[in-house]
């Protein structure tokens, strides 16, 4: 009797714990969903009183800023597309040939990855780029990621594409299929959750990311949304915390949506082979 | 329907030959098993006749026309995947009328045809579904619709019952043998069950390391084994070898070993060869062809009695000689056998088998 209540109560103990732990972590996403409805700045938790959707209106007047978001966008889905259909390509045919040395490629490429995504090789990128004469456009910052973000996605997707069976492909092209037919009727339709996963992580990644759009482009108006960010910030540098904190919900609005929109049309699995 | 030739034909992955210089006859309407353990080259075998491997050397022909450098989908044949290799994101009926989309059906043709072949293997009220909602006897079927959907050269079956139950496997295989006397399909099946190959085929080809041993009728590979491996990869349980002593004396091949007692068998010529070079043989007698020695029987073996496994209609008897080597008895009986610890098993001389030190078949004259 005495065990089972000491059980009990640990039980409980244990969940209170847990609670405030969430809560811990709560408290600044709850921040997050109430500050930008407040016409004052406070740095506690508040509920917005009286709730005001001001803050947006300057932030939709800020047409750096505005601008910004579009840029996020192109540069984003842009960035995505090359990765995607790359990868994708590049992964399936390493995973299919046998041509000899293929896993060396990809382990080198994703050596050298690291280096071309990381900043102490800005000033080389830089020095490409501006030779190739496309310092300011959009394409510059695209392809940068592409070469950063590209080994890795391959590496994955080669990796997914390995599990699934040959025969998917075999008994299409038995069945009559060239080579193409049997990549877009089967083989793509049985990647497509391994892509999806990519696009992801690749849109994410590029979305967020500062240093190479800020140090590739010149002109205001193809500032991504990570640079315009900083249009928030008072001359001295500090933030003007209402309209970060509209600009921020804004920002975040696009990554939150594809994860929604991915979870409920492919909801993140994988079909995997079939077994007796 | 056409025929199928394999001339010469070898295949190997880098240093390790699959397939050593195998010629090989499938007629028109014949239905041939490749059968062997695993790793003995069959299925390398039969994905060169798909074309989803290239031989490395000799050629294969598909209806008298050489295939040896065609790509799959110019050979106008069928297979059934070990896998099944359905298509998880398409419906039954997408999945089954998949050839046909890929000639060019309109789809209304496509699925009156898939629902026919479906409701033959009545799958017919599964077509809605994917494949991963049905059982693995239906995704069997599915498979084998996909393969039937649309007329072909050849039919390709690479152990397409080997991932089912016991039960549904022998439903399978009696559709199977229906089928191909239905249809007079040409078809090359590969199985590693000798069972399977005996109940379906018209020709076995046994291969072993890659290498045809034997290709013939299931019953001439069954009565004259061309081999010891073939003799003991067919039938269940395999057929007892033992090691004897042989000699030409008295007119007849006397035969001697620990236990045995044997009238002299007749000599034959390619015996009498066999015997000039030495005089170690190996004596063959299927389980099924032993009884309980009565006495007065002239062929018996004795040991003691190892195991006694009654399996219904019938008992295996297996008794251990002094040097550990087993003979096992099938015998058919409604009682239940009592046997003392001492057992002597009898056999007729026309049921002995007899193989040379390289394991060939020494025929008797006549065979
Ligand atoms: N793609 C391949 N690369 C290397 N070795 C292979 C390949 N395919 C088959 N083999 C080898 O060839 C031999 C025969 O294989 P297989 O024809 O699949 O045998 P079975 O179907 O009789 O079990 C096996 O030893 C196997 O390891
Ligand atoms: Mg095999």
């Amino acid at each position: 009797m005495r065990h089972m209540f000491l059980r009990f109560f640990s039980r409980i103990g244990f969940s209170v714990f847990a609670s405030l732990i969430g809560a811990l972590f709560a408290l600044p996403l709850i921040w997050f969903l109430f500050a930008p409805f407040n016409a004052r700045a406070e740095l506690g938790l508040a509920i917005p009183n009286p709730f005001t959707l001001s803050n947006f209106v300057t932030v939709f007047n800020n047409t750096f800023a505005i601008r910004g978001l579009w840029n996020s966008l192109i540069q984003s889905v842009g960035g995505v597309i090359f990765v995607g259909v790359s990868a994708t390509l590049a992964a399936y045919a390493l995973s299919r040939s046998n041509m000899p040395g293929k896993s060396a490629v990809t382990y080198v490429l994703l050596l050298f990855s690291s280096v071309v995504s990381g900043s102490a090789a800005m000033v080389p990128i830089f020095l490409i780029v501006n030779s190739v004469g496309l310092i300011d456009t959009h394409i510059s910052v695209i392809l940068v990621f592409a070469g950063g973000l590209l080994p890795t996605a391959m590496f994955i997707l080669r990796d997914f594409i390995d599990g699934i069976p040959k025969s998917y492909e075999e008994s299409a092209m038995v069945a009559g299929a060239s080579p193409v037919q049997a990549f877009f009727d089967v083989a793509l339709p049985v990647i497509r959750p391994g892509i999806v996963v990519i696009v992801v992580w690749s849109f994410v990644n590029i979305w967020g990311s500062f240093l190479i759009p800020f140090i590739l482009l010149r002109s205001s108006e193809k500032m991504p949304a990570s640079v315009a960010i900083y249009s928030f910030y008072s001359e001295a540098g500090t933030p003007i915390v209402t309209l970060l904190a509209a600009y921020a919900l804004l920002y975040s609005l696009p990554v939150v949506a594809l994860y929604l929109f991915v979870s409920w049309k492919f909801g993140f699995r994988f079909f995997g082979g079939i077994k007796a | 329907m056409a025929s199928v030739q394999f001339k010469n034909v070898s295949k190997s992955f880098g240093e390790f030959v699959a397939v050593k210089d195998m010629s090989l006859e499938i007629g028109d309407g014949e239905f041939v098993c490749l059968l062997g353990p695993s790793g003995c080259g069959k299925t390398t075998s039969l994905r060169m006749i798909a074309g989803l491997e290239t031989p490395t050397s000799g050629s294969i022909e598909i209806g008298e026309s050489d295939v040896t450098f065609k790509h799959p989908k110019d050979r106008q044949i069928s297979m059934v995947f070990q896998d099944y290799a359905l298509y998880p994101h398409m419906n039954l009926a997408d999945n089954i009328a998949y050839p046909l989309k890929v000639r060019g059906e309109s789809e209304q043709n496509r699925h009156k045809r898939a629902q026919e072949v479906a409701d033959v293997l009545k799958i017919g009220h599964l077509l809605e579904r994917v494949p991963a909602q049905i059982s693995g006897g239906q995704q069997q079927r599915t498979s084998l619709a996909r393969a039937l959907v649309y007329p072909s050269k050849v039919y390709l079956f690479d152990e397409p019952l080997s991932n089912l139950d016991a039960k549904l496997r022998l439903e399978a295989r009696g559709f199977l043998n229906h089928l191909q006397r239905d249809m007079g399909m040409t078809a090359v099946y590969v199985t590693h069950d000798q069972a399977e190959a005996m109940a379906l085929a018209t020709r076995i080809a046994v291969m072993n390391e890659g290498e045809i041993v034997q290709y013939a009728p299931p019953i001439e590979i069954y009565r004259r084994p061309a081999t010891t491996f073939v003799a003991n990869f067919v039938g269940n349980p395999p057929m007892n070898l033992l090691p004897v002593e042989a000699m030409i004396a008295d007119g007849g091949i006397s035969i001697r070993a620990d236990g045995l007692s044997m009238d002299p068998l007749p000599v034959s010529a390619r015996a009498a060869k066999a015997l000039e070079t030495g005089k170690t043989l190996t004596l063959g007698v299927r389980p099924e062809h032993l009884h309980i020695a009565a006495g007065g029987e002239s062929n018996t073996i004795s040991g003691k009695l190892f195991a006694n496994e009654n399996m219904g209609p019938e008992s295996l008897v297996t008794l251990e000689r002094a040097d550990a080597a087993r003979f096992t008895a099938r015998i058919f009986t409604d009682d239940e056998i009592r046997l003392e610890q001492n057992v002597s098993l009898a056999f007729e001389a026309r049921h002995v088998h007899l193989f040379d030190a390289d394991g060939l078949r020494l025929p008797f004259d006549g065979e």
